[in-house]
């Protein structure tokens, strides 16, 4: 991966908290076995109105996302995050966020940026106010330079240093592969373990649609 | 120094490197995978030519895409994703329990009912979900497809700790309360965001008293409080119902385990938490969701809220957007809402209990005239075990479908994803906007309340239906 390290671009203001990962790709547009080519599934359902803010003319070339609270709820779908990157985000800020789009987010060089509630609001009406304006958001430092000021933001630490450097994170890990081997030597020998059996057939199943 | 929480000894068991300023490297005892969320993780081992680590402690399921009226894979894309799994699965050795296996079912049923699941073990699974293993005392929580191709190629995850939160339920559920609605009231009490990046370690009176299959439906829903995952400490109820298992320990085996599950509970007195909750569960009545996120929900007897006497501006404007959906007027009781269509299933309330609580209601009665209802038990065992207890014939008998295991209309990934602007009492766990359709409206309940409303038509408490 190319390391990410300051990103500037324009915002698009979504005003609605809680927006969950079934509302950013529908469940039937996460069939196809690629990683990308997910654009035309973003928010699908809700892009059919046209005053949704992704069909705003002056949001056409925004590239941060900038949400609510509890960004990313729900669904454990990585197609979330693909989809909003396919679309052209770089960033999403946001107040919360759900737990594991916030971790897909990241492993996909989207940035997932944590903002105090207040300076949220403050950024949203600065951008609807003035949607060309330049924000700059400086991965190293941990802040947002936008308007003459400098926000402080909050991103998780290890992906932030993945990202500034351009990591590949399985490949950090199987750097320890020896620990894990120590560990997988201790673990107590009634836990479970699988291997492949053949299928057991069912019994003649009664289906009644 | 202070005791430890039940989070942290499974956790420092877990630890294979743990550095000051950096997130553990945790070890995953137990990977569940399914075919929607696994194709491009091993597509990214492919390219990166690496292996998967530890076939043998990972178990695959065929469960999201599945019809649930056939055993053949009627759709092309859903058999795309299917074949993906099984090659996969023949390549690097998995276990795969395919459809028309025995054992195939929805992930979070199969895996606890065959004993795959232990107290103390670590979970993950690409499926939000995964938080329901938690019922037995596992650290289990969902992720993405990056962190499946992850635990594939390393058994381990880099996380760091969640902070933990303690939810007590004082007092006993009153009769006819399950632990759907515990669950319901509590995420509308602590709201869809409340648990945010914690993992709730669940305690109490109510809690002790609950089954396995009850524990499992309050863990699973525990996610949609926003939290990381959701456990309850092993007790005898956990041993008793191992015990039963094809797969837990034997013997010597099993007595050194429940030697060390003893040892797992949170240290009484002392453990600390980053917070602590405590609710009064014996004045609860059935909840149901009127809204679009699972914390907007009110009890049965209760009425769809006003949206101009929330206070709070951005509840105000979320609740009336949902109601918009919903297509639901504030004031209305919620024990008048018309429905068309009734789905019990699901990880949250698919098994042998949550059959038995709906074939209770319907025994000897009719679903009504305009109520299309799908019974989908939430495995094969499931639905065998169902059988040999004649519950199939009241479903069948009342009017209801009888189906095969899946996720079915859980979500709208299958076949049995819903047509047009219905109205649907569902047992499963979110009601998203569109979640089982374009445009259907959820509205999330207990499988006896979902029963009783296919009896009225309407949105009913089970305890109005005669017994
Ligand atoms: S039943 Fe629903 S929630 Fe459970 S694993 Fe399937 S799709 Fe996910």
């Amino acid at each position: 991966m190319k390391p990410f390290v300051s990103l500037v671009g324009r915002g698009a203001v979504l005003r609605i908290d809680n927006v969950d990962t079934d509302q950013i790709i529908a469940a039937e547009d996460c069939k196809r076995l690629a990683k990308s080519g997910f654009a035309d599934a973003l928010f699908a359902r809700w892009r059919a109105k046209p005053d949704f803010f992704l069909n705003r003319p002056e949001y056409a070339k925004a590239s941060i996302l900038i949400a609510g609270e509890n960004f990313g709820t729900g669904s454990s779908r990585e197609h979330a995050a693909w989809a909003l990157r396919d679309w052209g985000f770089r960033a999403v800020f946001a107040s919360s966020f759900g737990d594991i789009f916030r971790r897909n987010a990241l492993k996909n060089g989207l940035l997932a940026i944590q903002l105090d509630g207040a300076l949220l609001e403050w950024l949203r009406r600065l951008v609807e106010d003035n949607p060309e304006l330049n924000i700059s958001v400086l991965l190293k430092e941990k802040t947002i330079a936008v308007a003459g000021e400098s926000i402080p933001f909050t991103v998780d630490d290890r992906a932030r240093w993945l990202l500034l450097n351009g990591y590949d994170e399985i490949e950090v890990t199987l750097t320890k592969a020896a620990q894990i081997e120590l560990y997988e030597r201790a673990r107590e020998e009634w836990l479970p373990t699988h291997l492949p059996s053949r299928p057991e057939p069912s019994n003649v199943v009664r289906v009644r649609p | 120094m202070t005791g430890a929480t039940l989070i942290d000894k499974i956790w420092r068991g877990h630890v294979v490197i743990g550095e000051e300023g950096e997130p553990d490297l945790l070890y995953i005892d137990l990977h569940l995978i399914h075919e929607a969320s696994s194709p491009q993780a091993f597509d990214g081992l492919r390219v990166a030519g690496r292996v998967v680590r530890r076939p043998d402690l990972t178990l695959a399921m065929e469960d999201h895409n599945v019809p649930t009226n056939t055993l053949e894979l009627t759709e092309p894309s859903g058999r795309e994703m299917v074949e993906s799994l099984r090659r996969n699965c023949e390549l690097h050795g998995i276990e795969l329990f395919r459809l028309g296996d025995r054992r195939q079912g929805i992930v979070h049923v199969v895996a606890p009912e065959q004993g795959f699941v232990l107290p103390g073990m670590t979970v993950i699974c690409g499926d939000s979900h995964t938080s329901t293993h938690g019922a037995f005392g596992a650290l289990a929580f969902g992720v993405g497809t990056s962190d499946v191709e992850h635990v594939l190629a390393t058994q381990t995850l880099p996380l760091p700790k969640p902070r933990s939160m303690r939810v007590e339920f004082m007092g006993d559920l009153p009769q006819g309360v399950t632990s759907k609605d515990l669950i319901l009231a509590l995420i509308a009490k602590i709201g869809a965001n409340g648990a945010n990046s914690h993992i709730i370690e669940y305690c109490g009176t109510a809690i002790s008293r609950l089954s396995m299959e009850a524990r499992m439906t309050m863990c699973n829903m525990t996610i949609e409080a926003g939290a990381r995952a959701g456990l309850i400490a092993p007790d005898d109820t956990t041993f008793e119902y191992l015990s039963r298992t094809p797969h837990a320990p034997r013997g010597r085996a099993w007595e050194r385990a429940v030697t060390a599950w003893r040892k797992l509970p949170s240290d009484r007195d002392d453990a600390l938490f980053d917070n602590a909750v405590t609710f009064d569960a014996s004045s609860l009545s059935p909840f149901v969701t009127w809204g679009t996120n699972p914390g907007q929900a009110a009890p049965i007897d209760g009425f769809v809220p006003d949206p101009s006497l929330f206070s709070d501006q951005r509840e105000k404007s979320a609740a009336a957007r949902s109601l918009e959906y919903m297509a639901l007027e504030p004031g209305r009781p919620i024990a008048s809402i018309e429905i068309d269509t009734v789905f019990i299933g699901s990880c949250t309330n698919g098994r042998i209990e949550d059959l038995r609580a709906a074939a209770e209601i319907l025994k000897g009665r009719k679903v009504a005239e305009s109520v299309t209802m799908i019974v989908v038990p939430g495995s094969m065992e499931v639905r065998r075990q169902a059988e040999n207890e004649n519950l199939h014939e009241v479903f069948l008998a009342a009017g209801a479908q009888w189906r095969l295991s899946g996720c079915s209309m859980c979500l709208g990934m299958n076949p049995d994803r819903l047509q047009g602007r219905k109205r649907c009492v569902s047992t499963s766990n979110r009601n998203y906007e569109a979640r089982q359709g374009p445009q259907v409206m959820t509205h999330l309940a207990s499988p006896a309340v979902a029963a009783a409303s296919a009896i009225t038509g309407c949105i009913t408490a089970p305890a109005t239906i005669a017994m």
